[in-house]
């Protein structure tokens, strides 16, 4: 038996998840596992119910059945914020960005374990401050790394889409997480802004992070994944290294469909 | 026109006990609804338990008025739990429902004969707040400035219940500076992205809902202290509405915003009562022909509406808001 912190155990192990609604099967995972310190691309043709999938890991959904380990942990089932404080953060396909509050508050928000955030300590300051310091260094550290420092004190509903995205990066950063699940990361960013985004995501995998994230673009995908699962109507049908899943024949019929009769 | 005499009732009953006990109500349901987002539209049921709550300990289980508050405010805690807890997992409009639908439940039920013997029913419970005028310390007499004066006794609840807005408004000031308060206003935005980020959004909602539900809870001690009397009319859905007015012209999500907009509330329904009453005696304008003056009470409150609605349009974020927080949107 390997101990669940051993670096060449996988962070996440799925096993039998099941989401359906209704008569409709969306999610049917019968095995699948995800590597430590590696970028792992989930893929598949519309519908194919990455983003089922992606609710039900995080606790945003109800699995019918299945059990899922992060770390050694079973966590399947627990709420979405337990998930989180456990290590395993999300990120959203239309950005969450806290409109209303600044980008700073955005950030400190994130942070953990925060004794100010208990309603009968806060009122009384001196029991948090020392935490918040070292918060707030963290938060300006964060923004400066991600270039959203001179946003500081700009309301987050300003920002530009790309923006918003980096923006909810470097937040959930701030929650010192292990394994980052990205839904999308890419959508709706302008051009000048993918290489960027793609050279953070690259390098929180060089800092020891794992990332796991949703995308329709092949060429980032090509680009930046260690590795990439392929989900058709709720099922992996295929995952490998990048050169191998572009070229399975599995995964091509689920995106261009069945070849009906030989071309004569 | 006796313009002085207008801003003399106007002012009076602006900082009066109703424009307190409305405060109370008002920076309560600001914690709520201004910082948190929760849409609770039954304050009144939680000024009620408060109220019956301490009434009920004075005069059916003989307890010191001290005493009797805290069943007043632990009885709005066991209101803000019951309420809470079915509701504050689901999207926000069933919040609504439910608490209107309970406050009215509360007025009905205390106002029913089967409950008479606990709650007075419609008669009401008279008398319970002795002690509170026995430990006057203002001497006898009328205190006050110019034509705004108020007698000791009035003074007394007054001086009380502003201490207790400025109290609880110093609470909420410091709570949603901390780091609790950035969990709070982050719900009212976006309650799955804080989730997403570790927070127990249940907990922190449950929190605020309860602690806002006590601040009107005192409100309404304060009020049926001052009458001397509990009766289940002293409840209507009105109190909520008005709460609520007084939190958007103050500015939601702002400290003292509340506080301002309960003054202003009734600074406005005391000031266009005194104008039409002396309008239609003296048929300023003709108004006679249009108005009677038993048709005065109910109008102040459309002319009320009217100023409200006008403040809505053109200075959407009240008195203390900021514009940008209220334009900015996704």
């Amino acid at each position: 038996m390997t101990s669940p912190e051993s670096e060449s155990s996988p962070i996440l192990v799925v096993n039998d998840i099941t989401r359906s609604f209704g008569g409709l099967l969306a999610v049917a995972v019968e095995h699948l596992e995800i590597p430590r310190h590696r970028i792992t691309a989930l893929i598949g043709p519309n519908g194919a119910g990455k983003t089922t999938f992606f609710n039900v890991l995080t606790g945003f959904d109800r699995a019918g059945t299945g059990t899922w380990i992060f770390d050694g942990v079973d966590i399947s089932g627990w709420p979405a914020y337990r998930i989180a404080q456990q290590g395993m953060v999300r990120t959203f396909q239309l950005t969450k960005a806290l409109a209303g509050m600044t980008v700073y508050d955005n950030m400190l928000l994130a942070a953990p374990r925060q004794t100010g955030e208990r309603i009968l300590i806060a009122p009384l300051r001196f029991p948090w401050r020392a935490r918040e310091a070292i918060v707030r260094q963290r938060a300006i550290a964060l923004l400066e790394d991600f270039g959203l420092r001179a946003m500081q004190h700009e309301f987050a509903g300003t920002l530009s889409g790309g923006q918003r995205k980096l923006l909810e990066m470097a937040r959930a950063l701030m929650t010192e997480p292990q394994l980052l699940m990205f839904d999308e990361p890419m959508a709706g960013v302008n051009p000048a802004l993918v290489q960027s985004l793609l050279d953070h995501v690259k390098r929180l995998r060089d800092d020891g992070l794992t990332i796991v994230f949703v995308e329709h673009d092949m060429d980032v995908v090509m680009s930046i994944a260690d590795r990439v699962v392929c989900l058709a109507e709720g099922k992996v049908i295929a995952e490998g290294p990048p050169r191998d899943i572009v070229a399975d024949p599995h995964v091509i019929e689920a995106y261009l469909g069945h070849r009906r009769t030989p071309i004569s | 026109m006796d313009w002085s005499g207008i801003f003399s009732d106007a002012t009076r009953t602006g900082l009066g006990i109703n424009a307190a006990v409305y405060a109370l109500a008002a920076v309560g349901l600001n914690l709520q609804f201004g910082y948190t987002g929760l849409w609770n539209f039954g304050q009144a049921g939680f000024l009620l338990v408060g109220a019956y709550g301490t009434a009920i300990a004075v005069n059916s289980w003989g307890l010191w008025l001290g005493w009797a508050v805290l069943v007043g405010i632990g009885a709005a805690v066991l209101l803000g739990l019951i309420l809470g807890v079915p509701t504050l997992r689901l999207r926000a409009d069933y919040l609504a429902i439910v608490t209107i639908s309970a406050a009215e439940i509360l007025r009905i039920t205390a106002n029913s004969t089967s409950v008479q013997s606990v709650t007075g029913g419609p008669q009401g419970i008279p008398g319970f707040a002795n002690w509170f005028f026995d430990h006057n310390p203002i001497p006898k007499g009328r205190y006050g400035f110019g034509r705004i004066t108020y007698t000791h006794r009035d003074l007394w609840v007054i001086l009380v219940s502003w201490t207790l807005v400025v109290l609880a408004s110093l609470l909420v000031a410091l709570l949603v500076k901390s780091p609790w308060g950035r969990v709070v206003r982050a719900i009212r935005e976006d309650e799955d992205a804080v989730r997403s980020l570790g927070k127990n959004v249940f907990a922190y909602k449950m929190q605020s809902l309860v602690l806002g539900g006590v601040i009107g809870a005192i409100g309404g001690i304060m009020l049926v202290i001052d009458r001397q009397f509990v009766e289940p009319n002293q409840f209507e859905s009105a109190i909520t509405f008005f709460a609520f007015a007084a939190v958007i012209l103050g500015g939601a999500g702002t400290i003292w915003g509340p506080i301002l907009g309960a003054i202003a509330f009734w600074f406005l329904v005391e000031g266009s009562q005194s104008f039409l009453r002396q309008a239609v005696s003296h048929d300023f304008l003709g108004s006679s022909h249009v108005l009677t003056s038993t048709q005065v009470g109910p109008v102040r409150f459309v002319l009320v509406g009217l100023l409200i609605m006008l403040l809505v349009i053109f200075r959407p974020q009240g008195f203390l808001g900021s514009r940008r927080e209220v334009m900015v949107g996704d």
